[in-house]
């Protein structure tokens, strides 16, 4: 559909043609992937997007001949000129590595926890017999010194453990590049990490395809994440290819109604309110209003064994309003869990006042805070753990009731069935379990649950971040809706700066424990004053490639005005390709 | 459901697809109704099937044991060698059917051979044989397998209520109550179980409740650890956490939301322990520390008689073989129950 050079597909590096996975299970057959068709050029990132379910994982991994011995694969797969669904396997195995090479979500769980760094980085080299010995270890530092990992002669013998996971994934670039591979598969490389390092880890990719002229296949969900690296893209739905094409034709000109579906879904920074729907009122700051959450020089710590605690939050002052949403922002490690934990008793605190719907519930005891808890309403992020397995959806929604002795058993059903109509589920799901359900409508009955008391406060820890976006936008609709009528305020816990800009009224953002920067939406999303709230904004992805090309100069200029660097490939194109070929007497 | 509050769709209802969201009148209604109906064609979430009958907790779990047929088959096999063992030679005030008594000598009658056949199916005056001194074997083992029975189930129930509590409060309570119970426990798992239950077997002397409460003090250990570590891996989910934050006491926490979760684990160690059970009191039997003479188990008739093995060899042979079937079977029922209980687990597609 597209007329530009990059559509021809005889230089291609990876190359699907007409792919077809099955899979059969005990069930019958699995149709996953149902004749895709697309292909990478060298020097060249394409973004294979779409949602859970929709067969983008399983279609990369036949390049890699990684699917587990029950799917059935049809179609040809060539990588550099090889097709891999006819060579041997230990053809393949020099091909991975080689020719083609993976970069995977979970850094931690991709790195083996009881081998070193260097241990894991040697592996490759010297299986490809690129190096062996002493002079492979001196490789694999050079390695990681061009991924910019700082010192690392030090590094190379230390554990995955030790790393941070931006780190980690550094270093899980560093292995995928040891070899030179024509091709990399990154299957979702940021999605685990915070927002400022998943900015990092892009200019790193996209250093790699500049430099090295490596093409990548970007596999992925976040739209943002599309629009700042894809030169192409490819949108995949229930294992079809339903819309290919250039970022800037896909993103801001979408043909196929699912695409404009998912891309209508994406909430975006900076464009403030009434998107996808979403109707918050905006409340007037009403200094009289009554305090939900009043925090005055919080401090919590974790006791740990035979060190001294660790102080998790430390000197955190805000104040919640009755009928307000107040988003708390910030990275891992920030602290913002564990305020909500302790807004909730489940931890106590260290120091300082935690005032709750005007009770001081530091040093409360369990009868009095069980009082406390009949007004609060809590939703978790895993909508998979936080229901019971074993209650029928009814008797999950109606736990609150039961537990407080509100009402007998005729009004709790009548009230679940109430609850189910306003997160618009059918009442039959009353006798149904929580796995018979997906993960949207899961997290829809943890809302009706954290609602059945009408609560003057409701704690919302991460609700989203585990759901796909199309889902996430349902949810974020029902909440908002819900919070129209009942009114309660709410303490809203997310990662997520364009969700936060889409509902709070008032933003808080914490870094390490402490707040940074905090006051209405408006000031501390559109003109942050504290330099990590800049940061964070800065590296937040907007699903529009050319937008996303001016913030992201901006956001360079921000670093290198800050006397960071922007972080990239410290290696010239040319130097690295010999140093990397294998010499062929160690084969 | 009333859609009295959701706006209706203007016109064709396609014009929602504009592609730039920005452009569109954000607030606008047919936006809305636009992402519902989009959300609708496109969604990735698996429509909810509500063709299916929908059942409460109590009927699917019935349900699903009903349908495991090894299950139904060892349940029938269990109901119907309990059923004989009480009506055959009575129990308490329940009168029997059989003519002879377990302790009531006789002249023995063609070697004491059984007279039990099954071509053409006859039964007989001594369908089991007659042992020794002529005593009704089918009498003798029908009390033996009483007893047998009695001390089992009462040690299975025993025992899992006593491990079940104990590991869960060590588990959920952590701090120095876990210490104590745990320590505790280790305590029972030094000792070899064999020699303890011996024992509390002769101080129990010979009656068959007391030993089977004997036995139950005993038996506990590996179910309490079993529960423990269960425990303590499902207080950390969510789920569990959401039930504290929502005002909820900590027994209703452990009993509504943390042990209906370990039903499986319970189950199967409860049936394993069953049929441990039977085997120990066995084994004391056979040793001379569990059921004490005039009074008889199915480990004592195997002791009392293994030396009649190579002449009479039925005197062995019945008692085994029904030890074996109700180890069996209570294994098997298990199996079914933990299927039933566990929705996940279950390898039928239903």
């Amino acid at each position: 559909m597209t007329a530009t050079t990059t559509d021809n597909t005889s230089g291609a590096v990876l190359d699907f043609n007409d792919v077809d996975v099955r899979f059969s299970t005990e069930f019958g057959s699995v149709h996953a992937v149902k004749g895709v068709s697309l292909h990478v050029n060298p020097g060249e990132v394409v973004a294979l997007v779409g949602e859970s379910g929709s067969g983008k994982s399983v279609t990369s991994m036949t390049a890699m001949r990684l699917l587990p011995s029950n799917a059935r694969i049809g179609g040809e797969i060539t990588v550099n000129g090889h097709g891999i669904r006819t060579v041997s396997e230990g053809a393949m195995r020099r091909l991975r590595g080689n020719d083609i090479a993976m970069v995977f979500q979970e850094p931690m769980t991709a790195l083996n926890p009881v081998l070193t760094i260097g241990t894991q980085m040697t592996e490759a080299l010297e299986l490809h017999g690129i190096a062996s010995g002493r002079a492979a270890v001196e490789r694999a530092i050079e390695l990681l010194d061009m991924v910019g990992i700082p010192e690392p002669a030090r590094r190379i013998k230390q554990y995955p453990h030790e790393l941070s996971g931006g780190q980690r994934q550094r270093v899980v670039i560093a292995i995928a590049i040891s070899c030179d591979p024509k091709v990399i598969i990154a299957d979702e490389p940021t999605t685990a990490l915070d927002v400022t390092v998943q900015a990092d880890i892009l200019d790193l990719l996209r250093s790699l395809k500049d430099k090295l002229n490596t093409g990548i296949l970007l596999i992925t969900h976040n739209m943002g994440v599309v629009a700042d690296m894809a030169d192409r893209v490819c949108v995949m739905f229930k294992g079809e290819l339903v819309e290919t094409g250039s970022a800037d034709e896909v993103l801001l000109n979408p043909q196929h109604d699912y695409t404009k579906m998912l891309l209508s879904s994406v909430p975006r920074l900076g464009a403030g309110r009434d998107q996808m729907g979403i109707n918050i009122a905006d409340v007037e700051v009403d200094d009289s209003a009554e305090l939900a959450i009043d925090l005055e020089n919080l401090v919590i710590e974790y006791h740990r064994m035979g060190k001294p605690p660790f102080r998790a939050v430390d000197d955190v002052s805000f104040q919640v309003r009755q009928g307000e949403i107040v988003g708390l922002v910030g990275e891992s490690g920030s602290g913002k869990s564990t305020i909500g934990r302790c807004a909730l008793g489940l931890i106590p605190a260290a120091g300082g006042s935690f005032r709750l719907l005007g009770e001081d519930i530091t040093g409360m005891k369990r009868g009095q805070l069980k009082a406390i808890r009949r007004r609060i309403g809590v939703i978790f992020q895993d909508p998979a753990a936080s229901l019971n397995p074993r209650l029928p959806i009814g008797e999950c929604i109606s736990e609150p009731m039961v537990v407080h002795k509100v009402g007998d058993r005729k009004a709790q059903e009548q009230k679940v069935y109430e609850l189910l109509d306003a997160v618009e589920l059918p009442r039959e799901v009353y006798n149904r379990y929580p796995h018979e359900v997906s993960g949207g409508q899961r997290q829809r009955i943890s809302i009706a649950r954290a609602l059945t008391l009408d609560p003057e406060l409701l704690v919302a820890d991460e609700p989203t971040s585990a759901l796909d976006v199309s889902v996430q936008a349902k949810v974020l609709n029902i909440f908002s809706d819900l919070q129209a009528r009942y009114k309660f305020a709410c303490l809203f816990i997310s990662h997520d700066l364009a969700v936060i800009d889409l509902l709070a009224h008032r933003v808080v953002v914490l870094q390490n424990g402490r707040v940074v920067e905090a006051g209405p939406r408006e000031q501390v999303l559109m003109d942050p004053q504290e330099e990590y709230t800049r940061r964070l904004l800065a590296a937040a992805p907007v699903p529009n490639p050319q937008e996303q090309r001016v913030r992201r100069e901006e956001r360079h200029a921000l670093l290198l005005q800050l006397g960071d660097e922007i972080s990239e490939i410290k290696a010239a194109g040319e130097t690295f390709h010999a140093a990397s070929a294998s010499s062929d007497d160690l084969r | 459901m009333t859609d009295n509050d959701k706006p209706e769709l203007p016109g064709s209802g396609r014009e929602h697809l504009s592609p730039i969201p920005e452009q569109q009148d954000p607030g606008s209604l047919q936006h809305r109704q636009a992402a519902a109906m989009a959300g609708e064609e496109f969604s990735v979430e698996k429509a909810i099937d509500l063709t299916q009958k929908s059942y409460s907790q109590g009927e699917l779990i019935r349900r699903r044991f009903f349908r495991h047929k090894g299950a139904m088959l060892s349940l029938g096999f269990l109901l119907f060698i309990t059923l004989m063992a009480i009506s055959s030679i009575g129990y308490g005030f329940i009168p029997g059917w059989w003519p002879k008594d377990y302790a009531a000598a006789a002249t023995v009658v063609d070697g004491g051979r059984p007279s039990l056949g099954l071509f053409p199916p006859t039964w007989g005056d001594q369908p089991f044989g007659q042992e020794n001194t002529g005593k009704d074997y089918f009498a003798l083992t029908m009390r033996g397998t009483q007893r047998s029975l009695t001390i089992a189930f009462t040690v299975g129930i025993g025992t899992t209520i006593l491990g079940t509590v104990i590991g869960a409060i060590a588990g959920y309570f952590r701090g120095w109550t876990e210490a104590i119970l745990m320590r505790v426990t280790d305590l029972f798992i030094v000792i070899p179980l064999l020699v303890l239950a011996a024992v509390l077997g002769q101080i129990a002397g010979g009656g068959i409740w007391p030993l089977a409460i004997m036995l139950s003090l005993v038996s506990w250990t590996g179910l309490a650890r079993l529960v423990r570590g269960e425990v303590l891996s499902l207080r950390e989910r969510e789920f569990v956490t959401a039930a504290e934050a929502i005002g909820t006491s900590p027994w209703r926490i452990i009993f509504k939301h943390i042990l209906p979760n370990t039903m499986g684990t319970i189950i199967v160690s409860a049936t394993l322990t069953i049929a441990a059970v039977i085997l120990l009191e066995s084994a004391l039997s056979f040793l001379g520390f569990g059921v004490q003479p005039p009074d008889t188990s199915l480990g004592l008739l195997i002791s009392t008689y293994q030396n009649s093995f190579t002449v009479r060899p039925w005197l062995f042979w019945w008692p085994g073989l029904i030890i074996l079937g109700i180890a069996l079977s209570v294994n098997f029922l298990g199996d079914g129950l933990r299927d039933a209980f566990d929705p996940r687990q279950s390898r039928s597609a239903d």
